[in-house]
């Protein structure tokens, strides 16, 4: 039987700092974008790229490109039950 | 020291003694007890809180405190019952002694993580109590409410970050529970064989580890307003006051489960030893208590009905609030199913179940007034909602914790109790608690709001009642724990299976050794099989 670790996904430095630097370039994007007028484009920017650096974050800050599929799933659950609360506060704010 | 010696004899870890065998345990049973110390410490301080707001309200007028002081107290009280004692309290001291017992298991999963969960809450709880006597008692109710919680210059900070820590205790227990009943079931021990308790505090532990982050967050969000004033709830600056009474709800409405859901497993189990019948729907009750975890998740918004929220959510919010109803009902059902036709013994464990059952029922049924938007809009805000809440909290887990302290006190201390004073303090907290919180229904009704310091002379009878039903429900509080411990006093020991259970807690000494089982438990098919109970017990020989 394998231990943990050797089953454990060691990270190289040259990925962590690549990582770094998109997060950090990401955020300058978007500092950049938040001055520029898009109307209500601007929300949807910012979303997105934020949900760019999160995912970046989870996948390989957090290790979860290297789990198994429990681990995953888990997240996935996780990521269905914050959808679900977020959406049913649009019950409010979409029909006030 | 042998494997039989009760665990209050053997140290964990071995060589120490004293106060340091206690403060660095890992034993899930000797931390269970460090949460019941503590706990009931909280818990008859907020008892005390209560009757000092009851009795400034028997009358008209100023009598024994000041506005700002009668605003402090009924926060603490809030906070103190809420946060340090009926969202532990189960969970916490029951669950954590008798969790892995039930499983046939030598301790949690993580024993480390489980006494920095009593750390957390001892770190919580003083950070509540610092509050009282640094920069002024908080006033703004255990709801923290944004904009008075942003704008008031009182001590809210530290109270909110009571909150906060105690919410990270609570997620670690929850955690800790899943992971055992996931990883450390015995072996042969099934899903649909693990006793009804234990059920409960799975489906609970899942929304600890759910929601409480929600609510951790937007406390921190308020700290952060109250430092630096980004505006994420002024409207001024583009934020929205009313989102967060969405993430403070969408928290603490699942909080009320996390509270009643392990008392409805306590009750699950005191109803059929006492009947000696197997549970009526085994499988509704486990899959009423997921299904309960999981529609309570979803009704946060029945809170907000008056505080300007669309009306679509207004609808939507009260249609689902109406479907949590029915697994509760199916739980009461069962357990009113368990007794019909049943061998009934009464005791006082059955006794509290049946005043449980009584008034969380009355408590339930009058949720449905306020869970129907119409009727919510005039009574809201009014002392019936104290009523209805105190009858879900205090008639439902309250009883449950009281059932559950002379249910497992023989097994936990190894001592049983005196049945008659025991049966007395039962029917006086009953009548009391009656007495007390059934005319703030009439109050309500007639219009009186709740959090007032002050109330037209017209409510002073119903608020008189109500404050001489309080004095008897704590005398019959005082009389059933003066009970509880006069029981270390008379040394009348208890039998392994003094009542006749059948889960696996009955089938180890009391109290347990250290490590629970001498020799590996035997699993029943059926947790709650009482063909040899009966055989055993005639009717009649619990004393």
């Amino acid at each position: 039987m394998k231990s943990s670790q050797e089953n454990h996904h060691v990270m190289e430095y040259k990925t962590l700092i690549g990582i770094l630097c998109m997060l950090l370039i990401l955020t300058a994007i978007t500092i950049g974008a938040s001055m520029i007028d898009l109307g209500k484009l601007n929300v949807w920017i910012a979303l997105f790229i934020a949900s760019s650096k999160c995912s970046l974050v989870v996948l390989f800050f957090m290790h979860l490109k290297y789990e198994n599929r429990v681990i995953k799933l888990s997240f996935v659950v996780t990521l269905f039950c914050v959808a679900i609360l977020i959406g049913f506060i649009f019950w409010d704010i979409a029909f006030r | 020291m042998t494997e039989t010696d009760s665990f209050f004899e053997t140290p964990a870890p071995a060589g120490y003694k004293g106060i340091w065998s206690w403060l660095i345990t890992m034993d899930h049973k000797r931390i269970a007890l460090m949460y019941l110390f503590v706990i009931l410490f909280w818990f008859f301080g907020a008892l005390i809180l209560g009757l000092l707001i009851r009795t400034e309200l028997m009358s008209v007028g100023k009598t024994i405190m000041g506005a700002q002081t009668y605003n402090a107290m009924f926060t603490l009280h809030g906070v103190i019952m809420i946060f340090l004692f009926i969202i532990p309290a189960i969970p916490a001291i029951f669950g954590n002694f008798l969790l892995p017992i039930q499983i046939g298991a030598d301790d949690v999963f993580f024993p480390k993580l489980n006494l920095l969960s009593w750390y957390l809450y001892i770190l919580g709880s003083i950070f509540a109590i610092s509050s009282l006597f640094f920069g002024g008692p908080p006033d703004t109710g255990w709801t923290f409410y944004v904009p008075f919680s942003v704008s008031t210059n009182t001590n809210v900070s530290a109270t909110l970050m009571a909150a906060f820590i105690l919410g990270m205790s609570s997620m670690l227990t929850g955690l800790n529970f899943i992971t055992t009943i996931h990883r450390m079931r015995v072996k042969g021990m099934r899903w649909l064989q693990i006793p009804l308790f234990t059920w409960s505090l799975y489906a609970t532990a899942w929304v600890q580890l759910l929601a409480t982050p929600i609510l951790s967050i937007t406390l921190l969000l308020v700290v952060f307003e109250r430092m630096f004033a980004i505006g994420l709830f002024d409207a001024s600056k583009g934020g929205d006051p009313l989102l967060y009474q969405h993430l403070f709800w969408m928290y603490s409405h699942p909080a009320v489960y996390i509270m009643i859901l392990p008392g409805m497993g306590v009750i699950s189990e005191i109803i059929p030893v006492f009947s000696r019948k197997s549970i009526f729907g085994y499988k509704a009750i486990v899959a009423s208590s997921m299904a309960i975890a999981i529609a309570g998740s979803l009704v946060w918004a029945h809170h907000m009905f008056t505080s300007g929220m669309s009306d679509v959510a207004v609808f939507v919010f009260s249609l689902l609030t109406f479907l949590v109803a029915i697994p509760s009902a199916v739980k009461v059902f069962s357990w009113i199913s368990t007794m019909y036709k049943g061998s009934i013994q009464m005791t006082p464990p059955l006794l509290f179940s049946l005043g449980f059952i009584y008034l969380f029922s009355v408590g339930g049924l009058t949720g449905l007034v306020l869970g129907a938007a119409g009727t919510n809009i005039h009574v809201h805000d009014t002392h019936f909602v104290v009523a209805h809440f105190h009858f879900v909290m205090f008639g439902g887990t309250g009883f449950a914790f009281f059932a559950a302290l002379h249910f497992w006190w023989p097994k936990i201390f190894g001592r049983m109790y005196d049945f008659k004073r025991a049966y007395v303090a039962a029917t006086m907290i009953t009548i009391g608690f009656i007495f007390h919180y059934m005319p703030m229904f009439i109050l309500g009704i007639m219009g009186h709001p709740r959090r007032y310091y002050d109330y037209m002379p017209r409510f002073e009878t119903g608020n008189m009642l109500a404050g001489i039903g309080g004095y008897i429900l704590i005398t019959g509080i005082a009389l059933m724990f003066v009970n509880l411990f006069l029981s270390f006093k008379n040394k009348r020991d208890a039998l392994a299976d003094p009542w006749g259970g059948t889960t696996l807690e009955w089938s180890v000494p009391s109290p347990p050794p250290l490590h629970n089982f001498v020799s590996p438990p035997e699993i029943k098919d059926y947790p709650y099989d009482f063909s040899d109970v009966v055989k055993k017990f005639k009717p009649g020989n619990i004393t």
